[in-house]
């Protein structure tokens, strides 16, 4: 395929799903060693009634706002199922489900209350996008990379996308060292003065600001499947932490550029007519991977039970 | 009668207690509507081995948490080296009991012994050779070297036990807090454990264990703190641990003949 | 209008749809309680996100054939078929991988919703045009709901309902105590597949009325909300079901009554109102009660200590102690002990001699049990056996710290 057509149809929702995937598969990594893998999962589903909050708030589908409104339902969430977890002595799944189930059912009903028929915000946008819309009209071939005008016109998903990877790849840096001992010994983190209450909500809350940047994009499935997907498959490669997270990225790459491609054109080659959903296809795939590391990952199995003497 | 001394005059005892590497007053924790712990003060004796013994139950752990902040206490006041304890985190080593962590963690031995360096090592700071050479040496004195590389989940609970010793060493702490370090390990790690714990007081160190096993208190330890739910008794094994403080502190569940066993051990 | 809705006076399709949520509420929440008690509540996300792909097939199927795209049966035998595949891969990543159950749970439902979300947008290009009701299987829809839809979730919950009532003692014992059930000779593994597959024919009963993303809802907090009022297993199964089933029948009444009021988000609603009264309300679980205990419990911890500190001539350090020693009248407000004060501190301390010798006393070990700090001896031990013991102090007089 030759420039002209590449650059301005596929490569901005190529590079928005690549960015999106590893977005949430760093934060993913440790939430699935955490066994807080739900947690996304949760988040995923409170992104809708904060977005809708926000939308009502202010009237206007505008980014910020979304955001701000997606990361709040996330922290009530938290703090929610936190106050039912200890307070009414519930298992932290119960309490999961409990809350993300209203929130979202909440959202659900604000949504049917409130007229969106004017804006593009509708429960099925939210599950699932709309990453191939997200072309650049402007770019005629490759030389439109390096010009100003055209580069004005890239649809604002990319930059925002953008810049929510580089914040998640600037905290997990930052703080990769308590993030690890914690993760790993909470006790003896907090003997060594780590604040793990604090880092525990500030990884919630960059994996919910993962989550709405790229469900602005490209919809929830997208969020939980990458949330959990490549982590968990670069557990079974590995036995190291510095390289999981290599091949979580690696994971969440692949999943997402031949998801975006076998979604566009698989369809075509099978004699279809019409693409299907990147979204969908780009989690499928991160499944497969997931199930070819789970029958061939060297490290598949775990690694003795604890107090083996 | 009751003497019912009023709260002035701070008598040179309790001075003593402020500087102990740990103090506690009048610590109450609960789970629930049970304290596991109950009013108990506690002073530490500096450059000494302090084993916590009590009946399954009795609040060890629990003390020995609260004392670290790990659980938060319904009332009680604790002071390492006769400060607030945020300030000297730096200067206590904590070996949680084993069971205590996800063993599956993708994380090698260096890696866990390398925790111990954190604070050296700040947020960004690199790992470069004489902080290897540091947890190396650490692992050497555990007898792990040969190990640095393997998966922690790979290795005996012994192995694992003395790798959680290593991070407490890399730390180079005042102050050791070990939580049941000699439990389901095998003779050698017991006996390179406590090697290790008695250079470390032979360095001036002073070492709190949590230990069950009633057997070995008069070999490896100088002082005992009994507690069941209550302090019973505290001060030097030879004082402090007693057939009749056994008696109150295990009542029931310390068949006689045991007692017995062990008060003529002590001769 | 609501009057009327709750009186079943709106209509032939609201009474139908009223009906059908009240019986699905029923089944959700009872069926749900096993698998609440088994601390496994969030496989039914799994289990009911991974019906969508198993709808389309269907439906593709169905049309394939010349048939109705929408027949209910049809449809719903495939998300069976899918949620059933999705519940084994779980299953096989949490028994032969090192993946714990949450992320085998978070995989199987995103990856089997995505694989959903595509398969319906091929259904979008196959121009069929009959595909408009597969949307309402995410959220469901109880608008166009026929008589003969009513009848299969009838009949439906009604046989979840009965299966669970045969096979309810073997779930409770594996949900009560895993390994105890396994060394009596229950299989464990196929049993807990059991409790999935009735968690499933709920959640596929369930797609019409409430959808596949919010029938998790009538799974889970029925169940929690029961097990706020009652310590007795089978009394939250009973409650679950009262809730789930009263949610069920509110929620379509309200949601019946006036427009833009879906119906399934309306249930979830309706449920999460109950379960908010009780996690605050419930006498002994719920929190106002939990705090308020926590509080006189710590009142109570915090004077005992402070007696017991006058009583040795200790300083007492913790201001809350001080405060409360002087609300309570043992110390004046410059830390001096009262009168009444110095007798309550001695019985305190010499209570706490006695039971010393009590706890010291292998004769008195059920008794040494109930120590807590707290108890007054008084309530455990008769004045003989008091005697008994304070003879062996040799009288109250020697207590010294």
């Amino acid at each position: 395929m030759s420039g002209e057509e590449f650059v301005p149809l596929s490569l901005t929702p190529l590079l928005i799903g690549t960015f999106a995937a590893i977005a949430c598969a760093l934060p993913g990594n440790f939430l699935v060693l955490r066994k807080q893998a739900l947690i996304g999962d949760a988040i995923s589903h409170v992104v809708l009634p904060g977005i809708v909050v926000a939308f009502l708030l202010t009237g206007a589908i505008s980014t910020w706002p979304m955001m701000l409104g997606a990361a709040g339902a996330a922290v009530v969430a938290v703090v929610m199922i936190e106050a039912i977890r200890r307070l009414g002595q519930i298992e932290p799944g119960a309490a999961m489900g409990v809350v993300f189930t209203t929130m979202f059912a909440g959202g659900v009903l604000l949504l049917e209350q409130t007229d969106t028929s004017t804006v593009h915000l509708d429960v099925e946008h939210a599950l699932y996008g709309n990453l191939e819309s997200l072309i650049w009209l402007d770019a005629t071939g490759w030389s439109s990379v390096l010009d100003v005008q055209a580069l004005a016109g890239l649809p604002p998903e990319l930059p925002r996308i953008a810049l929510t990877l580089a914040g998640v790849i600037l905290f997990t840096w930052l703080f990769w060292r308590p993030l690890k001992i914690s993760t790993f010994d909470e006790g003896f983190a907090r003997t060594i003065g780590i604040r793990t209450g604090v880092l525990g909500m500030a990884l919630v809350i960059t994996a919910a600001i993962a989550a709405v940047a790229a469900f602005d994009a490209v919809g929830s499935i997208i969020v939980i499947a990458m949330f959990i997907c490549p982590p968990a498959a670069a557990r079974m490669m590995t036995n190291r932490l510095e390289s999981q997270i290599a091949w979580s990225v690696l994971f969440a790459t692949v999943s997402a550029m031949s998801g975006y491609v076998l979604a566009g054109y698989g369809p075509l080659w099978l004699g279809g007519a019409d693409a299907v959903s990147a979204a969908g296809m780009i989690a499928t795939v991160s499944g497969l991977l997931l199930a070819l590391a789970a029958v061939f990952g060297p490290c598949r199995t775990r690694a003795g039970a604890p107090g083996g003497a | 009668m009751l003497e019912l001394a009023t709260v002035q005059g701070v008598s040179v005892e309790e001075q003593g207690v402020d500087y102990s590497p740990l103090a506690i007053r009048g610590l109450t924790v609960s789970y629930g509507q049970k304290p596991a712990v109950f009013s108990v003060d506690m002073a530490v004796q500096p450059g000494a081995m302090t084993a916590i013994i009590g009946p399954n139950g009795a609040g060890k752990s629990t003390l020995l948490k609260a004392a670290l902040g790990i659980v938060s206490p319904l009332s009680g006041l604790v002071t390492v080296f006769g400060q607030p304890l945020e300030d000297q985190r730096a200067r206590i080593a904590y070996v949680p009991q084993r069971a205590s962590v996800d063993w599956d963690f993708p994380t090698r031995v260096i890696d866990v012994v390398l925790m111990g360096l954190s604070r050296q090592l700040g947020l960004l700071g690199r790992v470069r050779a004489r902080h290897m050479a540091r947890a190396m040496d650490c692992l050497n004195r555990v007898g792990m070297r040969e190990f640095s590389d393997r998966q922690i989940g790979q290795l005996s609970g012994g192995q694992q036990q003395r790798v959680f010793l290593a991070r407490a060493l890399a730390q180079d702490a005042d102050l050791y807090l070990l939580d049941e370090p000699f439990a389901g390990v095998d003779a050698a790690t017991e006996k390179a454990i406590i090697a290790v714990l008695k250079s470390l007081k032979e360095a001036g160190k002073t070492v709190v264990v949590v230990h069950h096993d009633l057997a070995t208190v008069t070999d490896y330890f100088d002082h005992v703190f009994l507690i069941n739910t209550r302090k019973v008794a505290e001060g030097p094994v030879a004082q402090a641990f007693t057939a009749e403080t056994l008696q109150a502190a295990y009542g029931g569940r310390l068949a006689t003949a045991q007692i017995d066993q062990i008060s003529r051990a002590l001769g | 209008m609501l009057w009327q809705a709750l009186t079943l006076q709106l209509g032939y399709n609201a009474t139908l749809v009223a009906i059908g949520a009240t019986l699905l509420g029923i089944s959700a929440g009872v069926t749900g309680t096993f698998l609440f008690l088994r601390k496994r509540a969030l496989v039914s996300d799994a289990i009911s996100h991974a019906t969508l792909p198993g709808v389309c097939l269907a439906f593709m199927a169905l049309v394939a054939f010349g048939g109705d795209g929408r027949n209910l049966i049809g449809l719903l035998a495939g998300s069976a078929l899918s949620a059933w595949v999705g519940l084994l891969c779980m299953n096989w990543l949490t028994r032969h991988t090192r993946l714990a159950e949450d992320a085998a749970i978070g995989a199987v439902l995103s990856v089997f919703f995505g694989f959903g979300v595509v398969l319906l947008t091929v259904i979008q290009s196959m121009g069929v045009g009959r595909q408009a009701g597969l949307e309402g299987f995410l959220l469901g829809s109880t608008a166009g709901m026929l008589w003969a839809d009513a009848l299969v979730i009838a009949v439906g919950g009604a046989a979840t309902l009965a299966l669970v009532m045969i096979i309810r003692r073997p779930m409770m014992m594996v949900a009560f105590d895993p390994e105890y059930a396994v060394a009596r000779g229950l299989p464990m593994h196929r049993i807990d597949l059991m409790m999935m597959g009735l968690v499933m024919a709920v959640t596929v009963v369930g797609l019409k009325i409430v959808g596949l993303i919010l029938i998790v809802a009538l799974l889970i907090i029925p169940p929690v909300t029961a097990r706020f009022w009652t310590d007795r297993s089978d009394r939250v199964v009973v409650l679950a079901g009262l809730v789930g089933g009263l949610a069920g029948y509110l929620g379509a009444a309200l949601s019946a009554s006036a427009p833009n009021l879906p119906t399934g988000p309306i249930i979830v609603l309706v449920s999460f109102g109950f379960f908010a009264l009780s996690w605050l309300l419930a006498p002994v679980r719920g929190v106002l009660a939990a705090v308020l205990r926590h509080l006189r419990f710590q009142r109570r911890v915090h004077i005992r200590q402070g007696l017991l500190a006058l009583a040795q001539g200790q300083k007492i350090y913790e201001p809350l102690t001080i405060r409360l020693l002087c609300r309570a009248g043992v110390v004046r407000a410059d830390g001096v002990a009262t009168e009444a004060g110095k007798a309550c501190a001695a019985k305190a301390l010499r209570d706490e001699k006695r039971w010393e010798i009590v706890r010291a006393d292998q004769a008195h070990e059920a008794t040494a049990a109930l120590y807590d700090g707290l108890r007054d001896i008084e309530t455990v031990l008769t004045r003989d056996q008091i005697a008994e013991i304070d003879r062996r102090i040799g009288g109250p007089q020697e207590v010294t710290s």
